[in-house]
């Protein structure tokens, strides 16, 4: 039972960084209707954005430490959002009324340009990610044992989470973002700026995947430039388990993918880990295609 | 393609290829891989332009076909020992049709989930069950698991792989333009509408998957006895990419320019690598001044990608509008 409920812990904290990068897809598919195949480099390049700038910040907060960690996080959003917003529009705005295969594709050239850069900039070896926050176990409970990565990665997420729905639902932004989901046309006639609400979605993305990207550098601490594939495939798995285009749905199928998927590795098999998100995914779209939290669409001729 | 001469072509260069595979110890061996290669290159890009061009689905998963078709010939011919040509040419005809049926049935499995699917959820899919069986081809210890499986016989040539291209080009050229075919591009063209009109467009897009799928067996088959050692990593997802690659440069649904592009894909990594290699150039001083162009090509071919689709989506063989250019 204690080992049980450790992969479960272990199982949130690895889902709720699936999670962060799933609400990316999710609000980016909510609006444009096509997967960002780069969204998981985004969150290569936050990772290594925190490896580049935890030397710089600990010249001013030393590090180890909680703000010094704050900091670097920080950091790495912000460069990642402006990254996100220039590759929307260096490569996708152009492509705004072309069919959506034609997207798909650009979005899986920007992904491999992404990952062939960083072979090429950061090497292809792994690289040993600094270590920003102090670890210290935090609660032993009859074996169970719960250190304080898995609290901050966990605590990090939920405010991240609430901080999101804050935007989407109570700024005039958020509204900006809902209406053009909706229906880009007619927001567009009511005098909403879609340009402006596309590059916002895309920065407030990829601001979620640097973030997922340095808590997965602090779990895991190899990082190197092709790192962002799995995670990120899984993360769209997660955005369709919950309902592609539903926010509270990408969270939740992040939390179940983790979970089921540390479970699996666990007590099955670690070998086939990689393929049970797909496995879910198969089975999610054959049983409940809209995701357990989306709504049907009818389609309309 | 004039259909009325295609089997003339098709026996023609079936005899060629006869021929030439007699003189082809005569060849360097490191250009003999590479037109293997090509072959093998065509084989895949024409499979995969029936799903993708000509039917209008969206596949990201066509080197996990090639994966089960290359170890399912590879198991077959690794029973037996040195065989006279006849026996060899018999046994490796049946081991690659294994493999090419062994493909089919793994296209059935996804194209049945994909009745309901559409565009990015399909191509997502597709990917998911390229992984799978590469996650699967990983475990299993019968084929050597994540260590690889070494394939005893070299036995792919020249004839085979440019005469089972030519089959492969001949079987879905006519395919697509009998009367059976026009149901591919109506599915491609409109779906609705399609389906208004009475067409079955759940069967013919499982039977493009089916199809597409046992051809790229067939070209698995060819590369496990050409490469002769197989690693599931070697079927991932970049693979299948190269491949939608050769399709798109082609330009969807035009199977002369899918066969160029495959050919202009499989040689251009070759050729950077050698033009990489170049000592000097005249009128530069530097030692070997285009190294540059070894360590970045990867990087040049993603950015030609992104290029390509944001000036020429239709590809880069299109001249004039084919039925299929509806956009």
């Amino acid at each position: 039972m204690t080992e049980f409920l450790q992969q479960i812990i272990n199982g949130l904290a690895f889902g709720s960084i699936l999670a962060l990068i799933a609400l990316g897809y999710t609000m980016v598919y909510g609006i444009l209707r096509f997967i960002n195949f780069a969204h998981g480099d985004v969150f290569m390049l936050g990772a290594f954005a925190g490896f580049y700038l935890a030397p710089k910040i600990a010249t001013l907060i030393p590090l180890p430490s909680i703000l010094g960690g704050l900091a670097v996080l920080v950091a790495s959003m912000v460069i990642c959002a402006a990254l996100g917003v220039l590759i929307e529009r260096l490569a996708y705005r152009p492509l705004r009324r072309s069919p959506k295969l034609t997207v798909l594709i650009t979005a899986i050239g920007v992904s491999l340009f992404l990952e062939y850069t960083g072979q090429f900039v950061f090497g292809a070896a792994p690289k040993k990610f600094p270590q920003i926050l102090p670890v210290y176990p935090i609660a032993k409970i009859g074996g169970l044992s719960l250190n304080s990565n898995q609290v901050i990665v966990l605590g990090t997420t939920l405010l991240l989470l609430f901080v999101l729905r804050f935007i989407v639902l109570k700024t005039k932004m958020g509204m900006a973002m809902r209406a053009v989901s909706f229906n880009p046309e007619a927001a567009a006639l009511m005098g909403v700026n879609t340009d402006i609400v596309i590059s916002f979605t895309f920065a407030l993305g990829s601001a979620l995947a640097a973030a997922a990207g340095i808590l997965w550098a602090v779990n895991y601490p190899a990082i190197d430039p092709l790192m962002g594939i799995l995670p990120g495939l899984k993360a769209f798995v997660a955005a369709v388990l919950g309902g592609i285009g539903n926010l509270p749905g990408a969270a939740l199928g992040g939390i179940i993918i983790g979970v089921i998927e540390t479970l699996v590795s666990g007590y099955v098999s670690s070998t086939y880990r990689d393929a049970i998100a797909f496995a879910v995914l198969i089975l999610i779209l054959l049983i409940r295609p809209s995701g357990l939290l989306g709504k049907k669409e009818v389609e309309k001729v | 393609m004039n259909i009325r001469h295609a089997k003339t072509v098709l026996l023609g260069v079936l005899a060629v290829f006869l021929v030439l595979s007699l003189f082809a110890s005569r060849i360097n061996g490191y250009w003999l891989n590479n037109l293997y290669d090509i072959g093998i290159g065509i084989i895949m890009a024409v499979s995969l332009n029936l799903i993708n061009g000509y039917t209008g689905q969206f596949s990201l998963g066509h080197a996990g076909f090639m994966a089960v078709g290359a170890y399912t010939a590879a198991v077959i011919t690794n029973q037996f020992g040195e065989l006279n040509v006849f026996a060899e040419s018999g046994v490796f005809a049946v081991a690659l049709f294994a493999g090419g049926l062994a493909a089919a049935l793994a296209g059935l499995l996804v194209g049945v989930p994909t009745l309901r699917l559409r565009g990015d959820y399909l191509a997502i899919v597709t990917l998911g069950f390229g992984e799978i069986i590469r996650v699967i081809l990983q475990n299993m210890d019968v084929v050597g698991g994540a260590r690889g499986l070494s394939v005893m016989h070299g036995w792919t040539n020249l004839f085979w792989a440019f005469g089972l291209a030519a089959v492969t080009v001949y079987v879905i050229a006519s395919l697509v333009n009998s009367t059976y075919g026009r149901g591919f591009i109506a599915v491609h063209d409109d779906e609705v509408a399609a389906e208004a009109m009475g067409i079955n467009t759940t069967k013919y897009k499982v039977t493009a998957f089916v199809v597409g799928a046992f051809f790229a067996g067939v070209a698995g088959g060819l590369y496990a006895h050409s490469k002769q050692f197989l690693t599931p990593s070697g079927f991932g997802f970049m693979q299948s990419i190269t491949f939608v690659v050769m399709v798109i440069l082609g330009g969807m649904g035009n199977t002369i320019g899918v066969i160029l592009a495959a050919i202009l894909l499989t040689l251009l990594p070759e050729g950077l690598r050698l033009v990489s290699g170049i000592e000097h150039l005249p009128g530069i001083a530097a030692e070997r001044p285009l190294n540059w162009i070894g360590e970045t090509r990867m990087i040049i071919y993603s950015l030609l990608l992104i290029v390509l689709m944001l000036t020429r989506p239709q590809g880069l063989f299109r001249l004039k509008k084919s039925p299929l250019a509806k956009h």
